[in-house]
């Protein structure tokens, strides 16, 4: 919705936004816009303790994925004040379907660096790690200037603005691999190792980067910081319309008028961001099912669409809220050859790590493809549901391979007559459906 | 000449010593030292594997074991331009197969493989955070969005 005027009250992650030339906004832009104030207003206002009770007031939820509340994972770090200790900027967006952290990165640079410069001081971390993907370019690009002005105002470096607070931070890239995104792993790919998530606990808290006590924070969730220090906790508890309090970019994909990503508050419903937002469905196209938020959340339907877009609405209706970037699957899309794309992924992505998660995406995945050929058999429906089960909650390392689970178990519970109508029905043997299948190859 | 090809020139490690001072140690750049040799070289070979270890001083198993692991160190050689179009799902959704199926037919090649001329290699890549831009594809270090099929012939000129 272009004609909405943002203020920064109302839409503190995205009123500076250039929304005509969509340039990223440079030192001199965010000083204007008010830019570094709030970091210059803590540095003389406020101790990192402060700073933690008031993003534990703010009750600011980490917008990875997880949700987990931000101000109580700062207040994990030990109190002792035992240095090294880092904080590393979760910027490996790769999840399918999300494109939200890509915005911040590429046009609102400065506004990253100064949420990071505010918790580095919060958790009295000396040095922080942006891990951003390879494929991210632009956002490399503008993240290494906006780096070398902040440093040459004295946002970063020894003794930031006079104060005793020193902060440094290093861009970071990533060579492919979305297990990078989840934080244990993403500690162990900085440190130069295979990215297999760790066994929690210790969290990284306690035992991070190199051993010493780490906090990994998303970007959008970091984006945040600097208006809650402005504004307070009050202000950011009020702009969401429910329980999860501020703002959040969420998104519509697919066969919708108008894709995109916009800064909503929380609690907004899921009609109001596919209608008004994304401008409805196509002409010719109807609304089948939507993933609420990324490739690892269950497909819900129509009918939920007035749910409120927050993490527990979403979770009371079925699903996960995820990433808050919404996907709309259309009518003319067939759901079995739908969610064997989407396992394709997670088996490709599959660190290796577990047994369920290595052995099961790719069986999964085969049983899948014998569907969409027209080879499966009956019970075929029940292994699948079977290793939902198998995959679920609580049997792996980390949460990859439940995540993989709730697009299947939901497509399955949703659109059980598509996976019936691809099971074998004529009496032809395997060996005869084989041959016709290559016939059918030859002849493309 | 085949001597330079198996040994890191003094750009490469001018690099590789920079980014020492923003780790705890060696180890931790080692995908940074990887991606800096591929960078100019397109791929890493078996040698520079060797020649990458000795500067980092950890061993070759260790390094191989951090190629073989992410996606985007290329152990074997590759075309002049890598074209990598996303399979994820909004991208498949809108038609991410057709376009696949167009660059094989252009290019005669299918994925993972590398053109006659050396030309061009095509990779498959998970979501590229564009989506609402679907279908992408990125060739070497440019992002391409609401790719149609009739794009892609003229696209590919460009290179
Ligand atoms: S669940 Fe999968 S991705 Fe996660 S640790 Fe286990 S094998 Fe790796
Ligand atoms: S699914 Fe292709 S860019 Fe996201």
């Amino acid at each position: 919705m272009n004609h909405i005027i943002k203020y920064p009250e109302t839409h503190p992650l995205t009123w500076r936004l250039d929304t005509i030339n969509k340039n990223p906004i440079w030192i001199n832009e965010y000083h204007k816009k008010n830019g570094y104030s709030a970091l210059k207003f803590m540095l003389n206002n406020m101790t990192p303790k402060d700073v933690i009770n008031l993003v534990k007031d703010s009750e600011l939820r980490g917008r990875g994925g997880a949700g987990f509340y931000t101000g109580i994972k700062w207040s994990l770090m030990p109190k002792k004040n035992n240095i090294p200790r880092y904080l590393l900027c979760n910027a490996d967006e790769m999840e399918p379907g999300t494109y939200k952290d890509r915005l911040l990165l590429e046009q609102l640079p400065h506004q990253l660096l100064e949420g990071m410069i505010i918790s580095g001081f919060a958790i009295e971390a000396t040095m922080a790690y942006i891990f951003l993907r390879g494929e991210y370019i632009s956002a490399e690009n503008n993240l290494k200037k906006a780096i070398i002005e902040a440093e040459n105002c004295g946002y970063l470096g020894r003794n930031i603005l006079g104060s005793d607070f020193t902060f440094k931070i290093v861009l970071h890239t990533g060579a492919g691999r979305y297990i990078c995104g989840e934080e244990t792993a993403l500690i162990n790919s900085l440190e130069g190792k295979r990215a297999n998530p760790r066994i929690k606990p210790p969290f990284p808290a306690i035992v991070g980067l190199w051993g010493k006590p780490t906090c990994v924070n998303n970007v959008e969730t970091l984006s945040n910081i600097p208006a809650i220090v402005l504004n307070g906790s009050n202000w950011y508890k009020k702009i969401s319309l429910s329980k999860d309090r501020g703002t959040k970019l969420m998104g519509f994909s697919g066969r919708v008028n108008n894709p995109g990503v916009w800064e909503v508050p929380f609690g907004i419903s899921a009609r109001e961001l596919l209608e008004d937002y994304a401008k409805g469905m196509k002409k010719g196209f109807r609304l089948k099912a939507w993933q609420p938020g990324g490739a690892g959340t269950d497909f819900l339907t129509e009918k939920n669409l007035d749910v409120k877009m927050d993490f527990d609405s979403i979770s009371k209706v079925g699903s996960r809220f995820g990433t808050g970037i919404a996907m709309a699957v259309d009518h003319t899309v067939n759901i079995v050859s739908l969610v064997l794309n989407l396992e394709k992924f997670f088996s490709r992505e599959s660190c290796g790590l577990c047994t369920p998660c290595r052995e099961g995406l790719p069986w999964i995945v085969k049983i899948l493809q014998s569907f969409e050929d027209g080879f499966a058999q009956n019970e075929d429906i029940n292994i699948l549901e079977d290793l939902c089960v198998q995959l679920g909650p609580g049997k792996t390392v980390c949460a990859h391979a439940p995540g993989a689970m709730e697009p299947l178990q939901s497509a399955i519970k949703l659109f059980r007559s598509e996976f019936e109508q691809c099971i074998r029905k004529n009496s032809f043997s395997n060996i005869e459906m084989i041959n016709k299948k290559n016939m059918f190859k030859l002849n493309l | 000449m085949n001597m330079m090809k198996n040994k890191l020139n003094d750009l490469e490690l001018k690099k590789i010593e920079e980014e020492k001072k923003n780790y705890e140690d060696n180890k931790s750049i080692s995908i940074e030292a990887l991606k800096i040799v591929q960078s100019s070289r397109g791929w890493v070979s078996d040698e520079l594997i060797t020649e990458i270890s000795k500067i980092l001083n950890i061993s070759e198993s260790q390094l191989e074991e951090i190629a073989t692991f992410y996606s985007q160190i290329y152990r074997k050689p590759v075309g002049y331009n890598i074209i990598k179009y996303c399979d994820s799902v909004v991208c498949y959704m809108m038609g991410s197969d057709n376009i696949k199926c167009k660059l094989e037919n252009i290019l005669k090649i299918k994925i993972g493989q590398t053109t006659n001329d050396n030309k061009f290699t095509l990779l498959p890549i998970s979501c590229l955070g564009n989506c609402d831009k679907a279908p992408v594809i990125m060739i070497n270090n440019k992002t391409y969005s609401n790719i149609k099929i009739s794009y892609i012939p003229i696209l590919l000129e460009k290179y």
